[in-house]
């Protein structure tokens, strides 16, 4: 954006501190914006006619400096783009890259229905919701517009998901478009060679337009120039995604250089980037190797500026670390992740099975949870609320307290005494000086655990169940 | 924009008729648009922009009115710049036919502030220099963000493999490629570099652990001997983790290695990382510096080392602590890279070569479960193949934020990664593909 301290932003808004954004004040409103935490559009006193001017002169500040793209309609609609900083400390990445899984116009129905149902079906359960892909991109291998066009419709179908056409080829194009435009597809691609009937097309139909220019920077900014003077601005950028080698090298190269010049504000090329890790199936007739090198193909663009990817494996060891990698780039870092406090149950437990105390820092406690799950320890393990803060800083902050490890399991409607034989918590080692408290505060015995709970294993060997005092 | 009411088409005709963009900044447009420039200077940068926003689009809107009109608008945009609207871009109004691609220049800059070079550390020594190392490697030196075009890259990433001086329990997938050495640290060093490519092998001296064995540190010391005796290749001594044990277990190997330059892992803030310094100092090795996610103890550690421990900047390597991807990964990678950007912008506390325990991966259950325990997920399908790729990711993820050195278990996330990172680095050859019809690929 082109403003970056809220004073900038104070001056076009109504300043009456009105409150109806959830503020209490039109400076904190504009804190929000420059953290673009809030949207203008919640500031309702700037819709009004009179503030017109300055709510339009406002939105044009407050723009991103790559600009957003959409892609897909209703529901479904795909954005991408929309950055405002090369790392995500410095603020977060918004708009996390589109996978789009392909099917060709050559494959058998049957399967293509199957292929495009497994990708819209895919789903990965983490931190308290799914992990899902997003597109689907219908290659012409043909080269025959009706075939494609009966491909498309098939995809159109079966899947509201947003849809790629990929053809270097306008009548192709055209006969897909013909069967999808209510869709908002994004066109692949204008090249050096078709750009001309490419441009017409997609401002006849109104979609979003893919620019292609294999390790040519300077095409891809000509390009990207020459449509926004035609009328579109609807731009995808993608500058090849040469497999292997020296020339992945050059991929390498050419997307952070695309990146930083339009976060840096050369806006003729600030446009969301592509990258196909598909082309590892160029450099790849084993099928595995195929699928381990597009992905860590698909992980590098991922990490570093690509905002949509065509993927071929549907390999669940493909797609499991891809979308992985996404989320790990893609999490706000300003927000400490957190998971619900309370109490969880590890496997099965029993009467007879040890009670532990973590914090609901999520870190803390999916590696607490996977260290006792995957040694089959089964217990109750309870996320105290510490504001989402790890055991050792929650301890010395006061997050994690006697009092609030009481409240945190009579809040689970848990009794100690009633629902275990051993009325024992076991408290991390990081948090040993609580054992006095706690004891004090819940009328149990307390253990002191290891301080990595990568020794719980050992710990409970020798210390579990609790000798009868 | 609505201009069109108050304007009559002769006025507009003859407005068109002297337009061109830099008159422009003298035009005033009547209408329910209010635009009176004067130019000069004192103009707020913001209503300049916003100025200048409305200005294109009255170009851009009159330029359209003016192709009606059958006046060569093509031209006229061909030379403006600026039409683009900031923000959420839509298909505008104008759809002109441009027949050739509008000429342009793709330029950026290079970073301009990053000055300050990461410390050079060399690991090993050779007969040469009092050790007995076939050779050396050397880590460190970069002066820009890793594979960036801004500066050359000095030295490649490397991988070290861990042994351990007792069988440990081990995903299937790893343990696979080590059941015939599990019970011989040296055995198991040869193998790493031998057949799995190591560059260094790391000896983990695990059983020292109190709650494990309680080896002695001096009976840990000999498979540290054993191992040096075994491979000629760098080492890295690991102790148990457990910080009472730790710094005499260290101290020890330090002292059987003594000329070998090792890596000692590690001194961390909750030990006693003075005794750990002074063994590598007496004994002429480097030091691990670990801290846990977090940059401020990083910089409190590596300032306590060289400034109350005087350890020599050439003898500290960092470990900012990794976690597994979908474990954390997010925090170790932002906090690396802050690490590296900080030391190139020139944090003298900060201007150290990295390493990673890329091991940690195999922590996640994606890594090594079976298949998913939840029913509602999709099928995780064959462990065998999710395992090294989960390690490869986590490494390849660090070695973007600035890792220099990586600490591995299985033999095929070592392949790959090294094939990725060389391929960035630019050492790795290839036949050259023609991507230019890739959609018409046969896979």
């Amino acid at each position: 954006m082109k403003i970056n301290s809220p004073l900038e932003a104070y001056k076009f808004l109504p300043g009456t501190n009105c409150g109806e954004c959830g503020e209490l004040t039109c400076m904190a409103f504009a804190a929000h914006l420059i953290d673009r935490s809030k949207k203008l559009t919640e500031c309702k006193p700037i819709l009004e006619d009179k503030f017109k001017k300055k709510f339009e002169e406002l939105t044009a500040l407050l723009a991103p400096e790559i600009r957003e793209v959409e892609i897909g309609v209703g529901d479904r609609v795909s954005k991408i783009g929309g950055d405002d900083v090369l790392y995500r400390h410095k603020l977060t990445f918004f708009n996390q890259t589109q996978f789009a899984y392909d099917v060709w116009d050559t494959m058998d129905e049957k399967e293509l229905v199957e292929r495009v149902n497994y990708i819209q079906d895919f789903k990965k359960f983490y931190v308290g919701s799914f992990l899902n892909v997003d597109m689907v991109a219908v290659r012409c291998t043909s080269n025959d517009p009706a075939k494609f066009a009966a491909a498309v419709k098939k995809v159109v179908e079966t899947t509201d998901m947003p849809i790629i056409l990929c053809s270097f080829e306008p009548a192709v194009l055209k006969a897909g478009l013909e069967v999808s435009k209510d869709r908002n597809p994004l066109l692949y691609a204008a090249n050096r060679d078709n750009w001309k009937e490419i441009a017409d097309l997609a401002l006849e139909y109104d979609v979003p337009v893919t620019l292609f220019a294999p390790d040519d920077l300077e095409l891809l900014k000509s390009m990207a120039k020459t449509f926004a003077a035609m009328g579109t601005e609807k731009l995808v950028l993608d500058p090849g995604t040469f497999p292997t080698g020296k020339q992945l090298r050059q991929t390498f190269t050419n997307f952070i250089k695309l990146r930083r010049a339009g976060i840096e504000g050369d806006r003729d090329i600030a446009y969301p980037i592509m990258a196909v890790p598909f082309t590892a199936w160029m450099a790849h007739d084993d099928p595995v190797s195929a699928s381990y090198w597009e992905t860590v193909v698909a992980s590098i663009f991922t990490i570093k500026y690509g905002d949509i990817m065509i993927l071929h494996s549907t390999e669940p060891y493909a797609i499991l670390p891809e979308i992985h990698i996404r989320d790990t780039m893609y999490t706000d870092p300003r927000k400490p992740v957190s998971v619900d406090p309370g109490m969880y149950k590890v496997g099965e437990p029993t009467v007879d099975s040890p009670v532990l105390i973590t914090t609901n820092f999520a870190l803390t406690y999916y590696t607490v949870e996977s260290d006792l799950a995957s040694s089959k320890i089964d217990c109750y393990l309870w996320a105290i609320d510490t504001d989402g803060i790890g055991v050792e800083a929650a301890v010395a902050g006061g997050q994690l307290t006697a009092s609030k490890i009481k409240k945190g399991i009579e809040d689970s409607g848990f009794d100690l005494k009633k629902d275990t034989t051993h009325n024992t918590i076991i408290i991390p080692g990081l948090a040993a000086r609580l054992q006095g408290d706690v004891e004090d505060e819940t009328g149990a015995n307390v253990m002191v655990g290891p301080a990595d709970s990568g020794r719980i294993p050992g710990w409970m060997d020798k210390n579990w169940p609790p000798q009868k005092k | 924009m609505h201009m069109t009411k108050k304007m009559k088409l002769s006025q507009l005709s003859n407005m068109l008729q002297d337009l061109d963009v830099e008159s422009m900044e003298g035009v005033t447009i009547e209408g329910d648009i209010e635009l009176n420039i004067t130019g000069g200077g004192g103009l707020d940068p913001a209503l300049a922009y916003a100025l200048g926003h409305e200005i294109s689009h009255v170009s851009l809107h009159m330029a359209n009115i003016a192709r009606m009109l059958g006046f060569p608008a093509e031209q006229l945009l061909a030379s403006a710049f600026g039409m683009a609207e900031a923000g959420q871009p839509r298909a505008l109004q104008a759809s002109p036919k441009i027949q050739e691609l509008l000429a342009s220049k793709f330029e950026v800059a290079k970073i301009e502030n990053w000055k300050s070079q990461i410390q050079e550390v060399t690991l090993g020594a050779t007969s040469g220099d009092g050790g007995s190392r076939k050779s050396t490697i050397t880590i460190g030196g970069e002066n820009a963000l890793p594979y960036y075009f801004d500066a050359g890259m000095p030295h490649r990433n490397h991988v070290t493999l861990d042994v351990f001086d007792m069988p440990i329990s081990m995903a299937k997938a790893v343990k696979a490629n080590y059941e015939d050495v599990i019970n011989d640290p040296a055995e198991w060093a040869k193998k790493a570099v031998r057949d799995f490519n190591a560059d260094m092998v790391t000896i983990h001296l695990i059983s020292t652990d109190p709650l494990i064995k309680d080896t002695p540190a001096k009976e840990a010391a000999k498979v540290v001997e054993d191992v040096l005796q075994a491979v000629d290749v760098p080492i890295v001594i690991g102790g148990s983790g457990n910080p009472e044990k730790d710094p005499e277990v260290l101290a020890k190997a330090a002292e059987v290695a003594e000329g070998e330059r090792v890596l000692l892992a590690s001194a961390s803030l909750n030990l006693d990382y003075e005794r750990i310094a002074k063994a590598a100092v007496d004994y002429g090795h480097v030091v691990l510096s670990w801290t846990q996610l977090e940059i401020n103890a990083q910089k409190e550690l590596n300032r306590k080392l060289m400034k109350q421990c005087n350890v020599p900047r050439e003898s500290i390597v960092v470990d900012p602590t990794t976690a597994a991807l979908g474990y954390g990964l997010d925090y170790a990678y932002s906090n690396m890279e802050r690490i590296r950007l900080a030391g190139l912008m020139g944090d003298d506390e900060l201007t150290f070569p990295m390493s990673s325990g890329t091991t940690n991966a195999w922590g996640a259950r994606e890594a090594w479960m079976v298949s998913s325990p939840l029913s509602q997920d999709s099928d995780w399908g064959p462990r065998e193949y999710r395992g090294p790729i989960w390690e490869i990711i986590t490494g390849l993820t660090l070695s973007l934020a600035g890792n220099d050195l990586f600490m591995m278990m299985h033999p095929t996330s070592v392949q790959v990664l090294k094939e990725v990172t060389q391929t960035l680095y630019g050492a790795i050859e290839s036949e050259e593909i023609d991507i230019s019809n890739w959609i018409g690929a046969e896979v």
